[in-house]
């Protein structure tokens, strides 16, 4: 579910672009998330619905709602009132698989999946585009497997039930009622459509455009008849990043006209790259994230060289002035991941106002991500290749709503 | 476990309480139950299993005929006005221990029903017998009230008979009158799948309407998700959060025990909570293993050979 295809594309009047393959801002300036819910047409996440998440599962909301990270939606309250109805709802993500190397950025949806799951106690798919990644970045098809396989285990390393979890690449599982799907969506979007959302031209190969179908049917309980038989009225929630939106706008339009629920989405901002706030961490760039695989010592490295400071240059200065919290990345990226809103409250006050450098908020970050990465990396290390063949596994899951 | 209804008729017969029993096909409403009693053996009564917002559970039992008033009785026992609504089915099992359509005052045997206030209602002391379920809807048993009174000090119980008819103001100057049978302790009944929908499923009373009965039959307009807990192993061996709480609950318990005399508490809510976490990521690893173990000899599982 990564970044479809890159294209140029003309940069509107607000200087931002924001789609399922290129995320541009300009130089010095910072994501308008507000223009861009506004442009997309979905929904804010407001205090509101967090309290009511709260109150329905009886847990704290993960720190990713809490903080404003997951901070868009459409349907989500639609999903809520069903639930507390009494009618439970499906969760759907993905990775699209070109590499083997995954940073804290592509973590996100799966830490913020596995609480959703956990706490309203609902089951998963989670699909593996190995087809798009041969298709796009030219993979042989043994390779892009491979990788699957290989991410597979690092998405079960963040730590879902497998009793209420399907694992499944699109090589291994297109077919039957999935592909029967996948011509009902695809008879529904013109190659004009599809050019104009996708940028599909003359000469790109066919593969390519049936593609988009792929990715749209896990959207619709009627994909897995083993998993959910007779349930034609599950609906799902699909938590991603917000460069996905456009894509699943395609998803929402052709729902009704097959008699199916629209999925609903719950959105993220970007996780920004090391060196600061513009686009995103890029897998070409090893020092603009943090890797799963990286060492301790890597990453206390990597953060004291890299990560912005929005500290000032000379000690007095710091002092009197305060660090520019809206450019550093250490704070920012404490604000993804330490837990503790009392600390994170106290370092940026602290921070900002002069009475903490930078080493200090490098070194307690340092600490938080080190932590993090070392549970990841001993939760990998257990997980053989049949656990993989078990996520993996087309089989029914009995208490996937227990 | 539950007192059965054998149990129960024997504990009758060994107080020397007179009754008879009638027995019949299961019936789940009062409607029903008439069909296979008739009201020369004794007056049917109806029974609500009711419970209030801080857990608290409360069985009225009444005549049929005489009108219960939930705003009117919330009132009263000084919950406010929509402070009572009928309790969620799976109290029904967890406290009182009877089935569904079973609610009826000798449910408060069962040790689990001790915090269950039992309000009776004074008209049923004016017919000669009266009709209840002993713990199980294919039996009826008809006995006079002091009959009812006698087993009921037996177990402990001083028998409440309040006038379910009248309707007093409740105010600064007038306290709720029946404020006293509020139970002193609330009642905590383990958390289910689809606790944020009660499954309301009101025994005997006075609609006559048969029970709507909810099966975990998914159907095309609605997905809800009946609890299937009761078929399956303890949640502690399934579910990695209760596991952990499990631990947690124990260890707990030893630093307590261990510091007798010295002043050493439990462990504190932070310290919990950051615990759980960790542990609970070690026994979803630790579940994950274990279904990919079974999945294996399940791959590779041969039939016996007949």
């Amino acid at each position: 579910m990564a970044a479809v295809f890159k294209k140029k594309i003309e940069s509107e009047s607000s200087g931002q672009v924001v789609n399922p393959w290129e995320v541009f801002v300009q130089d010095g300036e910072k994501i308008d998330y507000d223009k861009l819910i506004e442009k997309f047409g979905c929904q804010r996440i407001d205090l509101s619905l967090i309290n009511r998440v709260q109150r329905l599962t009886c847990l704290q909301p993960h720190v990713f709602l809490r903080r404003g990270v997951f901070f868009a939606h459409r349907d989500f309250n639609e999903i809520l009132d069903a639930y507390e109805r009494g009618h439970k709802f499906y969760l759907y993500t993905g990775r699209g698989p070109s590499s083997e190397a995954l940073h804290l950025g592509h973590l996100i949806p799966f830490l913020f999946t596995k609480y959703f799951q956990e706490a309203f106690k609902v089951p998963l798919v989670i699909q593996l585009t190995d087809d798009e990644k041969c298709m796009w970045k030219n993979l042989s098809v043994e390779e892009s497997q491979r990788l699957a396989r290989e991410n597979a285990k690092d998405i079960i390393a963040c730590g879902f039930d497998v009793t209420k979890t399907l694992i499944f690449s699109d090589f291994d599982y297109v077919g039957g009622a999935f592909y029967k799907n996948m011509v009902k969506v695809a008879k529904c979007v013109t190659l004009n459509k599809a050019k104009g959302i996708f940028g599909f031209s003359g000469e790109d190969h066919i593969g390519k455009l049936s593609f988009p179908a792929v990715q749209a049917v896990p959207s619709f309980p009627s994909s897995f008849p083993h998993l959910f038989p007779g349930m034609d009225n599950l609906r799902c929630l699909v938590p991603c990043a917000i460069d996905q939106d456009p894509y699943f706008r395609m998803t929402r339009d052709v729902a009704p006209r097959l008699g199916y629920s629209k999925p609903a989405l719950i959105e993220s901002s970007f996780f920004p790259a090391l060196q600061g706030n513009n686009g995103k961490m890029s897998a070409s760039d090893p020092n603009s994230a943090i890797y799963v695989t990286d060492t301790t010592e890597d990453i206390k490295n990597k953060i004291k060289r890299y990560a912005l400071s929005g500290g000032k240059d000379t000690l007095e200065k710091q002092k009197s002035l305060g660090a520019n919290l809206e450019v550093d990345i250490s704070v920012k990226y404490l604000s993804f991941f330490l837990e503790d809103d009392f600390e994170l409250e106290h370092i940026r006050k602290e921070y900002g106002e002069g009475r903490m450098q930078t080493g200090g908020v490098k070194n307690r970050l340092t600490e938080v991500l080190t932590q993090m990465v070392e549970r990841h990396r001993k939760a990998r290390a257990a997980i053989t290749d049949e656990m993989v063949d078990a996520f993996m596994a087309v089989r029914p899951l009995p208490s996937m709503f227990e | 476990m539950g007192f059965s209804k054998d149990q129960l008729l024997n504990r009758l017969q060994e107080l020397e309480i007179d009754y008879s029993k009638y027995e019949h096909p299961p019936v789940l409403t009062v409607e029903a139950q008439a069909k296979y009693v008739s009201s020369s053996e004794g007056a049917l009564c109806k029974n609500l299993f009711l419970k209030d917002k801080k857990h608290r559970y409360y069985i009225v039992s009444a005549m049929v005929d005489t009108k219960v008033d939930m705003k009117v009785l919330s009132q009263r026992l000084g919950l406010g006005k929509g402070g009572i609504r009928m309790a969620p089915e799976e109290a029904l099992g967890e406290l009182l221990q009877v089935s569904l359509g079973c609610v009826t005052p000798f449910a408060v045997v069962n040790e689990s029903a001790r915090d269950v206030s039992l309000l009776l209602d004074k008209n049923l002391k004016n017919p000669t017998r009266c009709i209840f379920h002993p713990l199980s809807n294919d039996v009826s048993i008809s006995l006079n009230t002091s009959g009812l009174d006698k087993f009921l000090r037996s177990i402990g119980r001083d028998p409440v008979y309040i006038d379910l008819e009248v309707n007093p103001v409740v105010g600064k100057d007038q306290p709720p009158d029946l404020a006293v049978y509020v139970p002193f302790n609330s009642v905590v009944v383990p958390e289910l799948p689809n606790k944020t929908a009660c499954l309301q499923t009101p025994p005997k009373n006075e609609s006559g309407e048969t029970k709507p009965v909810t099966s975990a039959k998914p159907s095309k307009s609605a997905c809800k998700f009946k609890n299937v807990a009761e078929n399956s192993a303890p949640l502690a061996f399934k579910n990695p959060e209760k596991f952990v709480e499990e631990i947690l609950d124990k260890t707990s318990a030893l630093f307590l025990s261990e510091g007798k005399g010295k002043s050493v508490e439990a462990l504190t809510e932070t310290q919990r909570k950051r615990l759980a976490s960790e542990l609970t990521h070690l026994a979803i690893m630790y579940k994950n293993t274990a279904y990919t173990e079974g999945f294996q000899a399940g791959k590779c599982y041969q039939p016996k050979r007949l």
